[in-house]
């Protein structure tokens, strides 16, 4: 190991370590963490976690809005499934997942077929499924008994939704998406830097460009009531741009990208059931914002001020 | 009626792009032991042919073969350099990382690099001149650099068919020396290898083979042979200045890059 990798693991484990300490800090300022907000708690850190791990392939892959719209397309998939089989928690992620896919399928369909660029493909069908759930929800809104089903916490999240069973689910989903990347690591890796000259050694390829798929839409579906389709990109891949500036190596970038999840997850959420009514996801997002912020101003090499720094000491000579 | 003695043999390979063909019925056969080069203007299908012969992208007809075999069957025997600008070199991964991935096809699924593969892509830097860069990350190199880095990771796939999709493009001098000598010890090895190459001016040094493309095959032999201003008139038609004397008596210093 090279000092400057031991620098790097120096720093992710003093990061982990002051994050951790929000905790204690927290009950020290009043906050309580009783059952509910314990698995409030649990529950966005897990998904942040999720999401600094399928986050950072998304990313250095630059498939980034791919998971805008595979969010955005889950809506009408909710709702669809709300009309079909009522409040059943997995029939409503069933549906997310189906309606997602499609749309992410449509996008491709669009761009292999017809002569549109991928980003207007996504455009469009990003924001017309979007609206066929928005509308859809305004339907089911006015009938009766509908109105409690809280659909509406599908658009900007809402932690307070969390129970034992949707902790539980994003735990299982931490140890199967964890074991999945680490299985296929180097492959993974191959892939995301040369597809080419894996394709040329044998990999299978697309295989392993669907499993990836699969998990991101895993952890997108899973997110969805707790961060909102709306913002759950925003999730997905801040934790790993920001974890991107202050390393050399994938290995690294992961492990960081899973502990900015995991503090942007768990501090959002918590600080949205403190208060009432503010929605999760856009909480957990300042939070990771400001962790990018952070990064492109601070980080050694690619950080701004460290630019600026250096720019200045070359003057001086 | 395959030959094992070719390295490489291509049959009537057609490949269209939206219906137009960038390369119309190519039958090619590469002796093994040579040093290829494949010139042709832009556009020729240089690329195409390598990638369209690897697999990379579909062909609409035609058969490949390595050694006498498919390509499924031969895939451990032969070695891939890419064009440096197909990836991203802002990727978190340090040279040596960027080398050791030559192995992964041969390492298997479940398995990770050792101690071995570590010293085997060490070795492949220290052959290009790059070991005291292991531990850089694959962005702070410079463009030559780059092109090393890929060359050391295609060493280390041990192959006896190598394809390098333009190594000499853009790189500097230094890195320049640094592949003709790893081609003369390929050689010298009894390896086969075809190179996507630009530069006229420098094909009768470098290369015993060469395959003059465009779109179809216009010649291809012994350097000596067919490397003649008639065959290169015929690929880039009007769009050269100067040609080259034929056969390699050229030293004008005017450029014969297309």
């Amino acid at each position: 190991m090279s000092p400057e990798d031991r620098r790097v693991w120096r720093f992710i484990s003093a990061a982990g370590l002051g994050m951790a300490l929000g905790v204690p800090l927290s009950m020290a300022l009043g906050v309580s963490y009783d059952y509910t907000l314990t698995n409030v708690a649990l529950g966005g850190t897990l998904l942040g976690i999720l999401c600094g791990m399928v986050g950072t392939f998304a990313v250095l892959r630059r498939q980034s809005l791919i998971g805008d719209t595979l969010s955005h397309a889950a809506l009408p998939g909710v709702v669809i499934a709300f009309l079909l089989f009522g409040r059943e928690p997995s029939a409503l992620l069933l549906g997310a997942a189906m309606t997602g896919g499609l749309g992410v399928l449509l996008v491709n369909w669009l761009v292999s077929t017809t002569r549109l660029k991928q980003d207007a493909a996504m455009g469009i069908v990003l924001t017309a499924f979007f609206a066929i759930g928005v509308a859809l929800l305004s339907y089911i809104q006015g009938r009766a008994g509908a109105s409690q089903a809280g659909l509406e916490r599908f658009i900007f999240g809402q932690a307070a939704a969390m129970v034992e069973r949707d902790v539980l689910m994003l735990g299982a989903a931490c140890a199967v998406v964890g074991t999945a990347l680490l299985a296929f690591w180097k492959e993974l890796k191959l892939l995301s830097f040369d597809p080419d000259f894996a394709r040329a050694n044998g990999l299978p390829t697309a295989r392993l460009s669907a499993l990836l798929s699969a998990l991101k839409v895993t952890v997108i579906v899973l997110g969805l009531q707790l961060a909102g389709v709306i913002l759950m990109v925003g999730l997905l891949i801040a934790p790993a741009v920001a974890a991107r500036q202050w390393t050399r190596r994938l290995e690294q970038m992961i492990v960081l990208a899973m502990l900015f999840g995991a503090f942007s997850g768990g501090s959002g959420a918590v600080l949205s059931a403190l208060e009432g009514g503010l929605p999760t996801g856009p909480l957990m997002i300042a939070v990771a914002f400001s962790l990018v912020m952070l990064a492109l101003a601070l980080a050694p090499e690619r950080g701004v001020l460290w630019q600026l720094w250096r720019r200045q000491l070359r003057r001086e000579v | 009626m395959t030959n094992a003695s070719y390295a490489l043999e291509i049959n009537d390979l057609t490949v269209a792009y939206n219906h137009k063909p960038v390369l119309w019925d190519v039958d090619l056969c590469v002796p093994s032991g040579v040093l290829m080069a494949i010139i042709g203007p832009n556009g020729a299908g240089k690329s195409t042919l390598i990638k369209a012969a690897l697999g990379l992208i579909p062909r609409a007809a035609g058969d490949v073969r390595f050694f006498g075999l498919p390509l499924r069957q031969a895939r451990s025997r032969i070695g891939y350099v890419p064009q440096r600008s197909s990836v991203d070199w802002d990727f978190p991964i340090t040279a040596l990382d960027a080398v050791m991935m030559g192995l992964y096809g041969k390492l298997g699924w479940l398995r990770r690099p050792n101690g071995r593969a570590r010293q085997a892509a060490l070795e492949a830097l220290e052959q290009v001149g790059m070991a005291p860069f292991a531990e850089r990350q694959i962005g702070q190199l410079s463009g030559g650099q780059q092109q090393r880095v890929f060359l050391a990771r295609a060493l280390v796939q041990d192959a006896d068919l190598y394809f390098m999709d333009e190594p000499f493009a853009a790189v500097d001098a230094v890195t320049e020396r640094a592949i003709v000598s790893l081609l003369h010890r390929l050689r010298d090895r009894g390896k086969t290898v075809i190179v996507v190459h630009h530069d006229l001016q420098t094909v009768t040094q470098y290369f015993n083979w060469v395959t003059l493309l465009n779109v179809e095959v216009i010649a291809s032999g012994a350097t000596q042979n067919v490397f003649t201003e008639e065959n290169i008139r015929r690929t880039y038609g009007g769009r050269i200045g100067a040609l080259p004397a034929a056969s390699g008596t050229s030293q004008g210093k005017s450029a014969y890059v297309a």
